[in-house]
């Protein structure tokens, strides 16, 4: 008897995994001009696999505390053998797995994949979308250099706005008055425990609703036709996985990630600070705000709109009526080109602003 | 107590009350004032400048408490009394005695300014100026000629012409005079000299107070010229390391045996220029062929030590070329530069010990400046080779990756080649909408 039908026998004779064998085998992919949308989800959770062992790997050197955190990650980037390519290829795939999260929301809603019985499966997809978020958040204050330390100062300002729970949030977070030392660990303890549980789990939940429901087929598509999914559609994720790691390898070589100056507390807030690409659109609609509309704070209103478009998000299948009853509503296409549009306008808008100050 | 008498009460203590404040308001007589204000331009300024700026006048002394008198009195007869105390003004010879009645009496001068000398007037009296004033010539600078006359103000005053600043202006004032030098057999070119001067550059032109003016090397008060081998002990008291190592070198005795200044001799005095390189070996411009001829044991160290310091010179800017390219390539050289950095230091510190005039003690120093240049290049040439070996690193990778892609897409179009020849599968339960 060959090794592998040995191994096959061992498990067979010990678990039931017949059903489950079963259902991968007759497990299908809907196939149709669309289909290419569908690898952005496995593109994403390959970025996020990738985002787990490069960081289980930096946590080897990584110190952190405000004395030794900019040491241990300049050390790391000088002297640990490809300490460098760990740190480049975290910082992309970091920024890549939100880009990818974003193009798998933007597919998702466009093609209406959200409707009936796949609601849960969408919010779950949009709080994933907003745990990465607060990875990106919570991972950029890290390497304590002057960009990270004055953005999260700005960051954790805008949280203390919020009315009521505003200053204790930021209390939390910063883990005092100011951003120091306190906020350091709070962070680390987030990035590396709190968001990775919250993140698997949802992560988990995400990936077992998809399993059971099966591929969603837009409203448009009339083809019957579809593939195994596997080995068929798997190898082709395998393949766009290969393309994925060969750009973030490309980018963490061509531009690698920067150290900076070490963050000190006590030096003026440099010109121009900026969060995150991701955080951008935010930032400028904080900044387009006048100081004060009708009567009420511009940062409160900023907050509010932005909250609250986090919550239609959310609530988006249970919004588009029309999608529930099987039918595509064209307000709700040009609601999402219209978001898209602001999104992606007030991007471009802050990258602008600050390449022409 | 009837409608009237009270009235009465009230317009007595009313009466009272204004006489109170208008006395209270009343500054004390001072007809010093009131008849030079009135008087025409030239003899006003006094009593005007007086009233401004001056030190004396913000401290509560009034013109009383220098040239005596009876303020008190309107009549100026009485108050311009020589036997009430008038003093007038005092001659040019009589000022520094004028001033020091005041300036040189601890008791008194501690009731203003606890901190501020008193012996003063004992050193004019020790400085050139003082002793030609004790030698009755007239024309020499007293208290009022360097701190003005009614507007003296503290020397912490930017507007003082003894705020440091402004003390090479105030000596010039006299020691640009061709007239006035002349009488005394002395040159008028050390402010021109000293304000070209590393020295001058620094206080006159980026108001750098901590270098030093006239007063810094030839005294204040005291005012003299250094005598040859004292100008050491001036330019000690910042440069103390290059004083030191010359102090303990072979030219110590040398100059002292010919009578020679010590720092003088080979950088100058008021026309102190920035120290170059070129000025250490047996180059055109260097000063030590002035003394040491070919083939002596002066001339070789000389060139010995030139030779030292060009050496690290050489291996920074090589490293240098290296660390910056490197950093164009966008690698991380910080390292590379905290080496450079330290390379830098030893080249100073080399320089400084051209001054113990020694090879063998500058050329350990040089040597670890070269140490630190060679370190930097290796970590130079260390980034770039890093950076090409990640660059043929990637393609390679991406090459395998590619390989990779092609066999994947094979596999693929293999299996949807044998997926067509069989008939469809349906779609997997539960059906998907």
């Amino acid at each position: 008897m060959r090794l592998q039908d040995r191994l096959a026998a061992f498990f067979r004779a010990r678990y039931q995994l017949g059903g489950l064998i079963e259902f991968t085998s007759h497990k299908t992919v809907p196939l149709h001009r669309h289909t290419i949308w569908y690898y952005w989800g496995g593109a994403t959770l390959l970025l996020i696999g990738v985002q787990i062992a490069s960081g289980l790997l930096l946590l080897l050197y990584y110190r952190p505390s405000a004395e030794t955190a900019f040491e241990s990650v300049r050390f790391l980037m000088t002297r640990v053998e490809f300490g460098w390519l760990v740190r480049s290829v975290h910082a992309w795939a970091a920024n890549l797995a939100i880009f990818s999260a974003m193009v798998h929301l933007a597919s998702t809603f466009f093609l209406k994949a959200y409707r009936p019985p796949r609601e849960l499966t969408w919010v779950s997809g949009v709080c994933l979308l907003f745990l990465l978020m607060g990875f990106g958040f919570t991972g950029y204050l890290l390497p304590w250099n002057t960009l990270a330390f004055f953005a999260t100062k700005v960051g954790t300002e805008i949280a203390g706005v919020v009315p009521y729970v505003g200053p204790l949030t930021q209390t939390l977070l910063r883990g005092g008055s100011d951003v120091g030392d306190l906020t350091l660990t709070r962070f680390f303890w987030l990035h590396i425990a709190v968001l990775p549980v919250g993140l698997l789990a949802l992560m988990g939940l995400h990936l077992f609703m998809i399993q059971l429901q099966g591929m969603s087929k837009p409203l448009s598509v009339k083809d019957e036709r579809s593939i195994p999914f596997f080995p068929n559609f798997f190898l082709r994720d395998l393949l766009v996985w290969v393309i994925v790691l060969g750009v973030i390898l490309g980018l963490a070589v061509y531009w690698p990630a920067t150290l900076g100056d070490k963050a000190d507390p006590f030096a003026p807030t440099p010109v121009g600070i900026q969060p995150e690409w991701y955080f951008l659109w935010m930032f400028q609609t904080l900044k387009l705000i006048p100081g004060h509309l009708f009567g009420i704070e511009g940062e409160l209103i900023a907050v509010a709109s932005t909250t609250a478009a986090a919550g239609l998000l959310v609530l988006v299948p249970w919004l588009d009526q029309p999608a529930r009853r099987g039918r595509s509503h064209w307000m709700v296409w040009a609601a999402g080109v219209l978001a898209m549009a602001y999104v992606i306008g007030t991007t471009g808008y802050a990258v602008w602003t600050s390449a022409h100050p | 107590m009837t409608c009237r008498r009270r009235f009465g009460w009230y317009l007595g203590f009313g009466c009272v009350v204004w006489m109170t404040a208008a006395s209270a308001a009343e500054p004390p007589p001072n007809s010093c004032l009131e008849c030079h204000h009135a008087m025409e331009e030239q003899t006003r300024g006094p009593a005007t400048l007086f009233l401004e700026s001056d030190v004396h006048g913000q401290r509560g002394l009034s013109c009383a408490d220098c040239h005596g008198g009876d303020p008190t009195s309107s009549d100026p007869m009485v108050a311009m009394d020589p036997s009430q105390g008038f003093l007038g003004k005092p001659t040019i010879a009589e000022t520094p005695q004028f001033c020091a009645r005041c300036h040189a009496d601890p008791a008194y001068m501690r009731k203003y300014n606890p901190n501020l000398p008193t012996d003063q007037y004992a050193k004019y009296l020790t400085s050139q100026h003082g002793k030609r004033l004790g030698q009755g010539e007239a024309d020499v600078a007293v208290c009022t000629s360097c701190h003005g006359v009614h507007g003296i103000r503290s020397k912490k005053d930017p507007l003082s012409p003894v705020f440091p600043t402004n003390i090479p202006g105030t000596c010039a004032s006299c020691h640009t005079d061709a007239e006035l030098m002349d009488r005394h057999g002395l040159p008028v070119n050390q402010h021109w000299e000293y304000s070209q001067s590393v020295h001058g550059q620094a206080l006159l032109f980026r108001g750098d107070r901590a270098a030093p003016h006239c007063a810094s090397c030839h005294g204040s008060h005291e005012a003299a010229r250094p005598g040859a081998i004292a100008v050491g002990n001036v330019c000690a008291q910042c440069h103390a390391l290059t004083r030191d190592l010359f102090a303990a070198s072979p030219h110590k005795a040398a100059h002292e045996s010919l009578g020679l200044p010590e720092c003088e001799v080979c950088h100058g005095n008021h026309l102190i220029r920035k120290p170059t390189d070129e000025m250490l070996g047996v180059g055109p411009d260097a000063v030590c062929i002035g003394c040491h001829e070919p083939g002596s044991a002066g001339y070789a160290s000389a060139q010995q030590m030139r030779e030292a310091v060009e050496r690290v010179k050489a291996q920074i800017a090589g490293a240098e070329a290296t660390v910056k390219q490197a950093g164009r390539l966008g690698m991380d050289v910080s390292e590379a530069e905290f080496e450079l950095r330290e390379a830098e230091t030893k080249l100073t510190q080399t320089r400084a010990y051209v001054h113990a005039f020694s090879p063998s003690a500058l050329q350990p120093i040089a040597e670890e400046g070269q140490r630190h240049a060679r370190a930097a290049e290796e970590h130079g040439v260390a980034a770039i080779h890093e950076f090409h070996f990640r660059r043929e690193g990637l393609w390679i990778t991406l090459a395998v990756l590619g390989l990779l892609i092609a066999g994947l897409l094979l596999w693929i179009r293999d299996l949807e080649r044998s997926d067509a020849a069989r008939p469809p599968t349906p779609p997997s339960p539960p059906a998907s909408p």
